[in-house]
């Protein structure tokens, strides 16, 4: 028995029945059905998987690949750790799917090495799968050969990156690629590659269930569904909840039992810290965008030692290819440390929001466009506090 | 000059090499279990691999040094890690490190003298909403407090070598 409770993803689910239901349709039904569903990435850049999958399934090569990008490394994230812990079966039903789809015998896992402690009981459930012939040749007697196997990761939070992560699959340092080419036509050993988070994939059986149509009745115009959001920090009920887009900070506070507080940081390290005048601000695409994490602070709190500690994760974690990047994120930690000693004036913040704005433009990938972040957030939005020491 | 063959850990690196395919793409998953198994990599383990996979050693030792879970110098047989994020700092994880410290002799990052046990404070892993969050090798531990860090330290100290 499930424990947890949820519209979609968190719902009653027979394992197996996802993936009988996607034989039953053809590739483009299943097409069809998520396209319907407005079903976007999870990861947080929001790309329609529904297309994703179709520029794949239209690249011509012998060879393709589905990889599940489990390494989720963002702090304050921890909804993979629970869709694979309690979930399995959605994951990788998801996965088979997609290989169904795109015309690929390999899946991928790659779990990043954090997780080692998932892996054997992962590799028993795929073994299951495989005597049930969920898995492996002619799944579901339908003709259809895909395999899944798990690729350890070794402690990379870029990793988390598309290409970045394919890299590391290739036995390479894990630093991002230039896109275009895009994984969709050039990906893992230049072959049209398909890398989808784990969430996205976990949504695709109940879709294909229940339909799209009735899938993009939940959320708002421009984001359809839930989310899996991860609420840490200063609360009483931490966890993993399943949400309809479109729910306020400030609803989701009352579900973490949260009280007196200061601020929340939304989307992890990597994403915006917001004061209570924003509460009402919603969760979706078109107002704040994110993989789902939730960091709630309290009044207690003082918000330049969050600044720096998520400053301290960017300059250890930048892999170091992008000047921008590698540079950047020190001068931007230096610029913390300098604050906290009240040595540089409010007046004196311009260069270091043009800073923010270069590595926002000249970064390749995700890591160094978005490290500027809490650092932009914060000082805007707690300037009374840092430069006025009303706290 | 010293040939490959006559590095003294050729024959167990070769073995673990051909378990999984002398290929470039097998580069992260050798090198793990060779981790696991030595507790690093060293450079001559590199050299080996870079013979047999037919690469430059200095591509291995470039992939060595990028990620955080492969190591080109010998750690303890313990390694206990320590989330130090927003989450598990919020959850109290300073005192934890202080104890830890203090108990081992060691600052973050470093290794007991009778190489017993490495000290490290880590990135996220994932247990925000169980933390502070602690490793010691494999195994995992949630809602960390000073006392347990200082039991658990205590096991490992009495276990030995």
């Amino acid at each position: 028995m499930k424990k947890r409770n949820g519209k979609i993803i968190f719902s009653e689910y027979t394992p197996g029945s996802g993936l009988k239901k996607a034989f039953e349709l053809s590739r483009q039904d299943i097409l069809f059905e998520l396209k319907t569903s407005q079903l976007r990435g999870r990861g947080g850049a929001g790309f329609p998987i529904a297309t994703k999958w179709m520029l794949t399934a239209a690249a011509k090569s012998d060879e393709k690949y589905l990889i599940c990008n489990a390494d989720e490394g963002e702090p304050g994230t921890f909804k993979d750790r629970v869709l694979l812990n309690e979930y399995p079966e959605l994951v990788f039903e998801g996965m088979v799917t997609g290989g169904y789809v795109i015309g690929a015998k390999t899946g991928i896992l790659y779990l990043r090495g954090e997780y080692s402690y998932l892996l054997s009981q992962l590799n028993d459930f795929l073994e299951g799968m495989r005597k049930q012939n969920l898995l492996g040749k002619n799944i579901l007697g339908k003709g259809f050969d895909f395999d899944i196997h798990i690729f350890l990761g070794q402690g990379a939070y870029v990793c988390g990156e598309e290409t970045a992560l394919i890299e590391s699959l290739e036995g390479h340092r894990g630093e991002a690629r230039n896109r275009p080419p895009f994984p969709v036509t050039t990906g893992l050993f230049g072959k049209p590659t398909v890398v989808n988070n784990v969430e996205t994939l976990a949504t695709v059986p109940h879709i294909l269930l229940k339909g799209g149509e009735w899938y993009a009745r939940f959320g708002t115009e421009k984001s359809k569904g839930t989310k899996l959001v991860s609420i840490s920090g200063d609360c009483e009920n931490p966890g993993v909840y399943e949400v309809e887009w479109g729910i306020t900070i400030r609803e989701l506070l009352e579900l973490a039992g949260a009280k007196n507080l200061k601020a929340v940081q939304v989307g992890g390290a990597s994403g915006i810290c917001i004061d209570e005048s924003q509460f009402g601000r919603k969760l979706a695409y078109e107002d704040l965008a994110t993989g789902g994490s939730i960091i709630i602070f309290n009044k207690e709190r003082n918000m330049l030692d969050a600044l720096e500690n998520f400053m301290e994760f960017f300059v250890e974690e930048s892999c170091g290819q992008c000047t921008p990047c590698r540079i950047g994120n020190v001068k931007l930690l230096e610029a913390v440390r300098q604050m906290k000693d009240g040595g540089i004036p409010e007046s004196g913040m311009k260069k270091y929001f043009d800073l923010a704005e270069t590595m926002k433009l000249a970064s390749k990938c995700g890591l160094g466009q978005s490290s500027p972040n809490p650092f932009v957030s914060i000082v805007k939005n707690f300037r009374e506090e840092i430069f006025h020491k009303t706290v | 000059m010293q040939l490959v063959e006559e590095i003294p850990a050729y024959g167990e690196i070769k073995e673990i090499v051909e378990k999984h395919g002398a290929d470039r793409r097998n580069l992260l998953p050798i090198l793990s279990d060779i981790r696991k198994e030595k507790k690093f990599v060293s450079p001559e383990a590199a050299q080996v691999v870079a013979h047999l996979l037919g690469i430059h050693p200095v591509e291995v030792n470039s992939v060595v040094s990028f990620y955080h879970f492969l190591n080109d110098t010998p750690k303890g047989k313990y390694v206990i890690r320590l989330c130090k994020n927003v989450s598990c700092m919020l959850n109290g994880k300073e005192e934890i490190k202080k104890e830890i410290e203090k108990k081992l002799g060691v600052r973050a990052g470093e290794t007991t003298d009778d190489k017993l046990v490495t000290f490290e404070e880590i990135n996220c892993f994932g247990l925000c909403d169980v933390g502070p969050a602690m490793m010691i090798n494999e195994e995992v531990y949630t809602h960390v407090t000073p006392q347990k860090a200082n039991e658990l330290i205590s096991e490992i100290l009495a276990r030995g070598k």
